[in-house]
């Protein structure tokens, strides 16, 4: 029985389920690295599986629905640097407003432009990438969050850039003194985790149930930042922790049918990152400066 | 004096200005007239007796998710997960009156005292796992909101599900009389006010506002109450003050609980008198808006519950009679939380330069 639960089939499904979760979990890493505590990547995810179906909705290209996932991912992420690194307000608290206003505004958009509030119209997914010669299929969107993983290890740690990012979440003071901009690093990644939890959330919607749901994201922003927190604040780590997750709840769908009340099954994934975030406690350092503004 | 008046009703009041001011941005967008919309908001809502029993009604959970939060963010923690504590409270005092038939005198007490204990239990879970291991409360809190709606769910659809059920939502069986809070228009209406008797305000409304006397005691006259403040404010400090910041941190997460707990109440014990599956959307998030509001003070909770039940019940007319979705209210509350954080910041760093100039 475990041979047949392990197989290449769940592992390939945990790979999918991890994917929204990788993303908004490098995006994570981005804002975190800087200074920035980033809770709002719920509603940044939400947005972004919303952007992603009305994209594709009007133009019925999934390619645009990817762009005005990202975009609208970027606006929420704009808003929460202007708040929380601008105006100095609590990170907390203007992510927890954001992941309010998200929830509010797509339910709202969806009425409007699709008359219905509970859900919109299906959409056509992505085309599938085929490997030459074999019946494999893959998303593209899976390359693209490999791509995305091994940039940003790069980018994070053998770049300039990252080094400056890294100073500015580990003692801005000291990065300020040195001559960078603080407030621009910071910027730079709560707008690229905005970039990133858009296109996690657009896997949710393209790829997994090819239609918006309202309140689709069911607390994943927040698992994202559990697996972060676990990989330690690098892409890789991330990734690992949520593939992890992405086992889990691979697994869940496997244990539907099992006679086991299915609102138990549906608690697997945030019992294993509560478990997950006990288990990392000593371990996991988070940067020094994460979540405290900085004040010139 | 005047400072902190002007701090306290100021940047409140034009934060919601401001965001109202968003609002209207939309719906001239949209191709609405703004002055139309907040008008039928108004109009449903506070021009008459009923409007306003319908809006206390919808203040009253939230006066208790906003105290719940406030306590919270006083000891330093985000309890952001009301909504779940709301759903366990909501459901142990459901538990309470469909099992035990007994007079009102120990019925309601009883009930209030199931949510208190059940809701603050499940606030612990938090409070323990952010003392033992350091686990952030703020994603944990939320796993918990997931597992708590979960939980009740199986509870209402298969142990306690009322039999022969017709409702297409699940639901338990009315509880039993005993452990109904009773409706205010019997005792209005001898005092001459027509409120109707299909207006759901109980007295759940009077027993919120009784808590918010408890909790403003406690927090100002009380040792306990001194020391969740001293930790909020600077746990390493208060640690050489003799204070365990561990212990507060599981006694705040208790409290707090207990208080979203008790937002279940009102719904369960004093409207539908049963545990309806999913009935609560997002009041627990809406105590964030209204604790930020009510600046955390008990007195300043009552005054932004009232303002965001007028907008719950404005948004049900706002539905019918404009082609605005309701939505837009859940929107402009988001708006409220920035602004008015930012208005305190701003109006917090303006007396600073202030005083220093004056000195």
């Amino acid at each position: 029985m475990i041979g047949g639960i392990l197989s290449l089939e769940l592992l390939s499904s945990a790979l999918r389920m991890s994917v929204p979760l990788t993303f908004a979990s490098l995006g994570g890493v981005f804002s975190e690295r800087g200074g920035v505590v980033n809770i709002a990547l719920e509603g940044i995810m939400l947005v972004g599986a919303f952007g992603a179906v009305v994209g594709t909705y009007f133009t019925n290209n999934p390619w645009v629905g990817l762009l005005t996932a990202m975009l609208f991912g970027f606006l929420i992420a704009l808003i929460h640097a202007v708040v929380s690194i601008t105006f100095r307000i609590n990170q907390i608290i203007s992510g927890t407003a954001l992941n309010i206003m998200a929830t509010g505004l797509t339910t709202f958009l969806s009425r409007l432009i699709f008359k219905a509030a509970g859900s919109s119209p299906h959409i056509e997914g992505m085309v599938q990438w085929r490997f030459p010669g074999t019946n494999w299929q893959i998303s593209p969107l899976i390359v693209i969050m490999f791509a995305v993983i091994i940039i940003s290890q790069i980018v994070i740690f053998k770049t300039r850039y990252g080094l400056r990012l890294r100073a500015c979440g580990e003692n801005p003071y000291a990065a300020d003194s040195l001559g960078i901009d603080v407030i621009r690093m910071r910027y730079s990644g709560v707008l690229i985790s905005g970039i990133l939890g858009g296109l996690g959330g657009a896997f949710l919607s393209l790829e997994h149930a090819r239609v918006f749901v309202e309140g689709m994201t069911t607390g994943r922003g927040f698992i994202a930042l559990a697996g972060m927190i676990f990989g330690r604040w690098t892409p890789l780590g991330s990734f690992s922790a949520c593939f992890l997750f992405g086992l889990a709840e691979a697994l869940r769908m496997r244990l539907e049918g099992f006679g086991i009340p299915t609102q138990f099954i549906q608690m697997i994934p945030y019992i294993v990152t509560m478990c997950v975030l006990i288990g990392v406690v000593g371990r996991a350092v988070a940067p020094a400066y994460d979540g405290i503004p900085f004040e010139k | 004096m005047i400072r902190r008046i002007l701090i306290n009703i100021l940047a409140p009041f034009l934060a919601v200005l401001l965001a109202f001011s968003v609002g209207a941005i939309v719906m001239y967008i949209l191709g609405e007239n703004p002055f139309y919309v907040y008008k039928i908001l108004l109009v449903n809502s506070i021009t008459n007796i009923n409007g306003w029993g319908y809006v206390l009604f919808n203040a009253t959970p939230l006066i208790f998710s906003g105290l719940a939060v406030a306590l919270a963010f006083k000891g330093g923690l985000f309890n952001i997960g009301v909504e779940g504590q709301l759903y366990i409270g909501a459901f142990a005092c459901a538990w309470f009156g469909i099992t035990f038939d007994v007079h009102p005198i120990i019925g309601i007490p009883m009930g209030l005292l199931f949510a208190m204990v059940f809701g603050g239990l499940w606030g612990v879970i938090a409070g323990y796992l952010k003392a033992r291991f350091g686990a952030h409360e703020v994603i944990i809190t939320i796993m918990l909101n997931f597992i708590a709606i979960a939980l009740t769910n199986y509870l209402v659809n298969n142990p306690f599900k009322e039999p022969g059920q017709i409702n297409p939502i699940p639901q338990t069986k009315e509880l039993f009389s005993g452990s109904v809070i009773p409706r205010v228009y019997p005792l209005f209406n001898k005092l001459g006010i027509d409120l109707s008797s299909s207006v759901p305000l109980n007295y759940t409304f009077f027993i919120a506002i009784i808590f918010c006397i408890i909790v403003w005691y406690f927090l100002e006259r009380t040792r306990w109450g001194y020391e969740i403040k001293a930790v909020g404010l600077n746990p390493k400090a208060s640690r050489y003050g003799g204070i365990n910041p561990s212990h507060i941190v599981i006694l705040v997460m208790f409290l707090s609980g207990a208080l979203g707990g008790l937002a279940g109440v009102n719904d369960v014990m004093g409207y539908r008198y049963r545990f309806l599956d999913g009935f609560s959307r997002g009041t627990g998030f809406t105590g964030i808006a209204v604790a930020l509001l009510g600046k955390n003070s008990p007195i300043g909770i009552v005054f932004a519950s009232i303002l965001f039940g007028i907008l719950d019940r404005g948004a049900l007319a706002m539905d019918v009679f404009t082609n605005t979705p309701r939505e837009l209210i859940r929107v402009i509350q988001a708006i409220i939380i920035i602004f008015v954080a930012i208005g305190n910041e701003f109006i917090f760093r303006l007396l600073q330069r202030l005083e220093r100039e004056s000195e």
